[in-house]
């Protein structure tokens, strides 16, 4: 029967969840990698047991891990991310130039088709690329120096690259997306890449309407349909027919577009599903209920999902990597949240419980579907 | 000259290696050329105490030996002759910083 692996990054660890396809009844394996904090932790379209982790920490920076059993065992790979050329600088909180400085791999996105390549999103915002399983790292260094690369600047959580989009359609197309400087798009591989902004509306940066300095929070598209985009801003959600060339916002009746995550159907592409969180200063749901809002519209009308989910005194934030669906003929949803939870829908959203309530902060979720 | 070497123990796990470790280290015996043995044996720990390009020790990482800190010393000074000789061990450091 096939089943699911649930993939966690948290503050302290990793874990691996897995479950049949009725998704009930869970076998938790960690905390691998135990006291460090693990960004993302993904696994390989083209071969599930190849699995990719991001672990770091403030005392002894970043490592690379990767496993070819499905994360049983994991094996040390390459952690040397050097920015290619002329470093430059980005603006600093206060305005002043600031050289780029690698801190940490926030996503990790393996090839669709190939085991041994994989991207990485760091911070200082970049986006490398590995063509032998991680053991060495190029920069793709066309996004660095496009020329608005001297006006990003660090969200609150550091300037990273944190989304990267491959199109299973066109082979040459990526999107990215950084905070705060916006999403990106290249044509050619990576090698050269335009800012696809237009259209979004930022009243927290001096120019609402800027090409670049928007606080993009994640982009989710449908496999099917990859033209078509989903954004969760810093505030709004939106969408692009277009493949980000314009966005418009769908926020519609949300109890507040202000969020982290934004993921789509696996089976339904105009299905979406965000999580409202209050504000950019109370980063936890309101009224201390923890609602997903499911529009099966595109956009613009939500409804709450809401069963087995806290629906009072609840305090806590799902992050932006922390949102996945499987690819089940009935579509599971799950989430995990800063409060050490991580939930689990095998309807689409329906009906939720915690496949575990007590890990540390959740950073990141991926689901691997398997046969 | 035989170094002892004592890691900390999320890099003894990331080396998958216990206890306190022995290098041979030709003289002058130095941080620098302890941490290049160190890496040598060890590759996944490059990075994870100075900076891979600049050499740079990470900011929370102390080098203690004979009750001294030796942190801020060039890493290409020689270190103390108990350390060059393996009476006494060079302590690499997480240092107390927070959670």
């Amino acid at each position: 029967m096939s089943g699911v692996r649930v993939l966690v990054g948290t503050r302290k660890g990793a874990f691996i969840l897995t479950a049949d396809g009725k998704r009930k009844d869970w076998d938790v394996s960690g905390p691998h990698f135990p006291g460090w904090e693990i960004y993302h932790v993904n696994g390989s379209p083209a071969d599930p047991n190849r699995i990719y982790a991001s672990q770091s920490s403030g005392w002894f920076g970043q490592v690379m891990q990767c496993s070819d059993d499905g994360g049983a065992t994991w094996n040390t790979v390459g952690n040397e991310f050097a920015y290619r050329g002329q470093t430059g600088t980005h603006q600093w909180y206060d305005g002043t130039p600031h050289p780029w400085e690698f801190k940490r791999v926030w996503h990790l996105e393996p090839s669709i088709d190939d085991p041994d390549t994989v991207y990485a999103g760091v911070e200082d915002a970049a986006l490398f690329k590995s063509t032998d399983g991680g053991a060495t790292w190029g920069e793709l260094n066309g996004l660095r120096d496009h020329r608005t690369g001297s006006k990003w600047q660090p969200g609150a959580g550091g300037m990273c690259l944190h989304t990267i989009l491959l199109d299973p359609v066109n082979r040459d197309r990526i999107f990215v997306a950084i905070s705060a400087a916006g999403a990106f798009r290249s044509d050619d591989g990576g090698t050269t890449w335009k800012p696809i902004n237009r259209g979004l509306n930022s009243e927290y940066i001096p120019d609402p309407n800027a090409e670049v300095g928007h606080c993009v929070h994640r982009i989710a598209m449908h496999p099917s349909r990859p033209e078509v985009l989903f954004m969760q801003k810093h505030w709004d959600v939106l969408r692009s027919d277009d493949a980000g060339d314009n966005w418009r916002e769908v926020s519609g009746n949300l109890p507040s577009d202000f969020g982290f995550p934004v993921a789509v159907h696996a089976h339904e592409p105009e299905t979406i599903y965000v999580v409202p969180i209050k504000s950019d200063s109370e980063h936890y749901p309101p009224d201390g209920k923890l609602r997903v809002y499911r529009s099966r519209s595109g956009g613009n009308e939500w409804e709450a999902l809401t069963n087995g989910l806290p629906q009072e005194n609840c305090y806590v934030n799902v992050l932006r990597d922390a949102f996945a669906v499987d690819r089940l003929d009935q579509c599971g949803v799950y989430f995990g949240t800063t409060g050490g939870q991580v939930y689990c829908s095998p309807d689409g959203g329906d009906h939720w419980e915690p496949i575990v309530r007590d890990l540390p902060a959740v950073l990141s979720v991926e689901v691997q579907t398997l046969a | 000259m035989n170094v002892r070497v004592v890691l900390p123990s999320p890099l003894r796990a990331i080396a998958r290696v216990d206890g306190e470790l022995q290098f041979d280290v030709a003289a002058p015996v130095t941080i620098a050329a302890v941490l290049d043995a160190v890496e040598a044996r060890h590759p996944q720990l490059r990075g994870t105490i100075r900076d891979q390009q600049s050499g740079k020790r990470r900011a929370f990482i102390r080098f203690f030996a004979c009750e001294q800190d030796l942190s801020h010393d060039p890493t290409d000074a020689p270190l103390p002759d108990e350390v060059a000789r393996g009476e006494e061990p060079l302590l690499v450091v997480g240092a107390i910083a927070g959670g």
